[in-house]
Parts: structure tokens; sequence; C-alpha cells
């Protein structure tokens, strides 16, 4: 490494500190400060640290609300990525190895999941009709309709990397067609398994317009919806609302901490045209 | 025993197809219905083209489409230049680039609300972190987000420093499957580190470059959480974006107008983004 290289590295880690890490450290002190000390809005040192005081206040608030919308993440993030692995990587699977006049059809659709911005208000018609509108599972089925695009993207692409002479050894085997996808194929799929769940996690995790229209409500609340909640109430408490920034921000990082290469590597693979 | 089935039945795809189907491909065509009428939720009156003589007569909906068009040209432009420009830099071997990636790619998982909730905080005229330290070396800052001709300008910002990380990291792997003897041959044949970067790494980095510009001109187009958490459009309607047209006239309980929004942020993304996908194709075949 060159003396250059060095000077370039300090001086460009320096710019990328203050650009990109000191709002997150803002975040952080404020959320530890009493609230007229936060209402200055200034970037200084709390004058007195009120970390987990903060914390208990932002969770009791309002009968408990965080728990309840974390509850609710949860629950919609865990069915909705459990759903689009399963069904997602069905399509994938038939898409790559039956190539057929209906595989242009299945891949415009692909295209067009990925495209075509939502018809929100028809969307919660169809929701009503159905009974679905303002419930979980409504939102869960939104999602996978929403993501179900990418995944396929990704599946097919990978599966692509499978040999047929696995499945031709299974068939000569005698497996039936359910047998061959669940215990030869689904099990090989791992790694982009992995990434598929982490992606769509985080982006389903951190999604906010979809809640904010199909899932009105209080006993529907999730956790970005908090956020927005909180803005009219704490108006003036900016110590409360940077912990709950904080608090949301939470599950992204440590799932960051644990996955940072698979979501690099599946973000990537994913944009890339397969 | 029927054995000339194949062992790729297509009611693998039904489950997906059924969802799919029900939940965004017929809403999606009943919009082009419900856009032509007066609609409550429970009774249609057709009107015709009365939604969209009216979305094109009142001043503050079409500054929202050219809004979007501003927002989404700019984002995805600047995405496009900085991120190559980034990966470049962070692919020549500086001391810490593992880390800077990753300080880079951060903000792409960060809630958005969360990020314009803090920026906004951080752009307050008089108190915000920005502007004191503006003031702290003598420039007195704007109101970043209160004055009109400035507001989505702001945003945008903000949306590049959440967003940049991405385009970054599909450059990097857009670089690194650039094969080394180019630039072998490249500086044998005697050119400057410039030329290299035109003639060699521009084109050759071409796949990734498609997507960065597809994925953030979407992306840019159908943006509204963010500009929801910092401005809700305003002040006035001067950041105001189709996106947040639709859900204002959602709001409002104006069902038809809204769908009416949908369907022209639907024709506006295709007729942007098909031809630009059908131009990269066929430059792709050229090379």
């Amino acid at each position: 490494m060159s003396r250059r290289q060095l000077y370039t590295g300090i001086a460009a880690l320096a710019a990328c500190g203050v650009i990109f890490v000191l709002p997150f450290i803002f975040i952080f002190i404020t959320a530890a400060k009493t609230k007229q000390d936060a209402a200055t809005l200034r970037f200084s040192w709390p004058v007195e640290w009120q970390l987990w005081q903060n914390f208990v206040e932002v969770v009791q608030t309002r009968n408990y609300m965080l728990l309840l919308a974390y509850f609710n993440s949860t629950i919609i993030t865990v069915a909705a990525v459990t759903l689009l692995v399963l069904f997602g990587a069905m399509v994938g699977y038939v898409l790559q190895r039956r190539p057929s006049r209906w595989n242009t059809v299945i891949y415009g659709c692909v295209l067009a999941g990925l495209m075509i911005p939502p018809a929100i208000v028809p969307t919660i018609w169809v929701l009503q009709l159905l009974g679905l509108f303002k419930t979980l599972s409504g939102m869960v089925l939104i999602q996978v309709a929403y993501g179900l695009g990418f995944t396929v993207l990704l599946f097919r692409s990978f599966i692509a990397t499978i040999p047929r002479d696995l499945d031709e050894a299974a068939i000569i085997d005698g497996a039936k067609p359910f047998q061959i996808f669940f215990r030869v194929i689904l099990p090989l799929l791992k790694p982009v398994t992995v990434t598929v769940i982490v992606v769509q996690s985080i982006a389903i995790f951190n999604d906010f317009t979809n809640p904010l229209y199909y899932l009105p409500g209080r006993e529907n609340v999730t956790v970005q919806l908090t956020l927005y909640n909180f803005q009219g109430q704490f108006q003036t408490q900016f110590n409360l609302l940077f912990m709950n920034i904080l608090l949301v921000t939470i599950p992204p990082l440590i799932v960051f901490i644990f996955f940072n290469r698979q979501i690099v590597a599946g973000m990537t693979a994913g944009a890339v045209k397969g | 025993m029927r054995t000339r089935k194949s062992p790729y039945p297509y009611w693998f795809v039904l489950p997906a197809a059924v969802i799919f189907t029900v939940l965004f491909l017929a809403p999606t065509i009943a919009s082009f219905w419900f856009s032509l009428t007066r609609w409550d939720l429970f009774t249609t009156q057709f009107i015709g083209l009365e939604n969209y003589r009216q979305f094109f007569r009142e001043p503050f909906l079409i500054q929202g489409l050219v809004n979007t068009i501003i927002y989404a040209v700019l984002t995805s432009g600047t995405k496009t230049v900085l991120g190559l420009l980034l990966a470049v830099l962070l692919t020549s071997g500086l001391w810490g680039q593992g880390l800077l990636r990753t300080v880079i790619f951060f903000p792409v998982l960060v809630s958005t609300i969360g990020v314009g909730i803090t920026f906004s905080v951080l752009m307050h005229p008089t108190r915000g972190v920005i502007n004191v330290a503006l003031a702290a070396i003598g420039i007195h800052g704007p109101g970043w987000l209160t004055d009109p001709a400035l507001a989505l300008y702001s945003i945008v910002f903000v949306d590049l420093w959440k967003g940049i990380g991405l385009a970054t990291v599909i450059y990097i792997a857009g670089l690194a499957s650039i094969s080394p003897d180019y630039y072998e041959a490249a500086r044998i044949d005697g050119a400057t580190r410039t030329q290299m970067f035109f003639r060699v790494t521009v084109p050759l980095v071409r796949p990734a470059t498609v997507t960065v510009v597809t994925l953030s001109l979407i992306g840019g187009l159908r943006s509204f959480d963010l500009i929801w958490a910092m401005t809700r459009g305003g002040p006035g309607f001067s950041s105001d974006v189709l996106a947040s047209v639709i859900y204002k006239q959602y709001q409002a309980g104006f069902y038809g107008l809204s769908t009416a929004g949908n369907v022209i942020l639907f024709l506006l993304i295709g007729l942007i983004v098909l031809p630009l996908t059908a131009w990269f194709n066929r430059k792709e075949v050229d090379l």
C-alpha cells in the first residue's frame, strides 16, 4: 500500500465519518437526553444521561403501543418472508426448468411486479371484497404479492446453476415432482434463501407506505408507523422521538452485523439481469 | 402409470400466481376503469376523462408531476455518477476501504422514516445542526425545508445520503467482473488514468450502469416515504410528488382522482423506463 493510498484512505474515512456516521451519533445522543436538553436540537453531549428512562417511557407510551407494533411487524415479516421463499422458489424452479410459451407470460409478470407502481385504492377495494382490509393476513399477502418479482428473479438465476442431472437422478429413483423439489432442490437453495430472507425481511420490516394504506387502525400499528404516530404527539419531546427511531433501527442493525456479506450479494445479484 | 407427465408441473406456480393476480394484476387493470369514475368505494359513477382533466388543470397537481420527474432524474443521475466514482475509489486499494464500504452501505438498511425525521431536525432553519455549523464558519444557512424553492432539493440530498450505498455496491460488483487484462493492455499502450476510466472502465461496467439507472429511476419516480416524513409535500405544494398527491387525494376521499394519479404514475414509469431499457439492450447487442 502506497503512502498516497494511506492518506486518501484516511481522508475518505474522515469525510465519511462526518457525512454518514454523525447523524447516527446524533440519534443516539438525542435519545439519551432530557426533554429540555433534547429540545435545543444541539449536537452536544447529554447534560444528564437518561437512556434507560427514555427507553422505558417510549415503551410504555400509549399503553405499550411500541410492543404491539413490534409484535405486528414481526408477525407480518415472518409470515410474508416464509411464503415468499416457498412460493418464489417454486415459481423460479418451474420458470427455469420448463421452457414453454408460459414462461414469457410468467417472466412478464415478474418484470411488471418490479416496475409497476401498485394501484392503491383499487387494491384496498379488492381487500375489502375479500374481507382482508385492516387485517394482518391481508398485509402479509400484499407483501408477498409485491415481493415476488425480486424473489423469483433471484431464485431463477440461482436454480440455473444447479445441474439438471440431480433432477433426473431423482426421477429415476421414482421421486414425484414435489419430492424432487422439496427433498432435492430446496435444500440446495440454502445460500440464495438466506439472501432472500435477509433482504426481504429488512424491506418488509422497514416498510412504511403499505401498512399506512392497507393496515390503518390503532391495533394494527407497525413499527414504522409508530414513528409517524409519535411525531405529532412528541412535537417537543425529541428525546422520546429519537429513542423510538433508535429502537426501530436496532433490528436492521443486528441483521446487518450478522449478514452484511449476504445482503450485499443479494442486492447485487437481484439487481443484475438474469 | 402416467410417466409422461412433466416433473415441473404448473401447479407449482399456482399459489404465487393467485396472490399476484388477485392483489396486484387485478387492481392494476381495474385502476384504468376506476380512474374514469367518481368513486366512494361503494358506488361508481362514470365521468370519462374528468379526473384527468382536473389533474391537468390544477397547478399543484401538475407541480407534483414535474417534481416527480425532477426528483427521479436528479437522484438517479447523481447516484449513477457518484456511485461509480465512489466504487472506483473504494476498489483502488485505499487504507480502510472495507470499513468505508460498510459505513456507506449501512443507511440503505435503515428505516427511511427514521432518516427523514432525523434530517428534518438536522435541517431546522435556526437551531438545526447543519445551519449552526454553517453559522460557525460565517455562512447564513437557508431554510432547507421551509424555503419552497429549496425543499425538494434538500430531500433529494437526503435520498442520496440514504441510497448512494446501494449504487456503490452494485458498481463494486460490476468493477470486480472486469478482467485486469484490459487495464494491463491499456497501460502498455500508454493510456493515462483518465483515459483508462473513460475508455475501459465506463464501457465495461455497463451492465451495472443499466441496473443502477433503472433501479434508481423507478425508485425515484415512486418515492413517497422520505418526502412524507420530511415535508409532507410542503411548504405549500412545493415538494409534492405524484406518490404524495395520490396519498393526499386518497385521504381526502377522492378515490377516482387518486387512482387517476396512480395511472399517470404508471404511464410515466412506462414512458421513461421502457424506452430506456430498450435503448440499453440495443446498445448491448452492438458491443
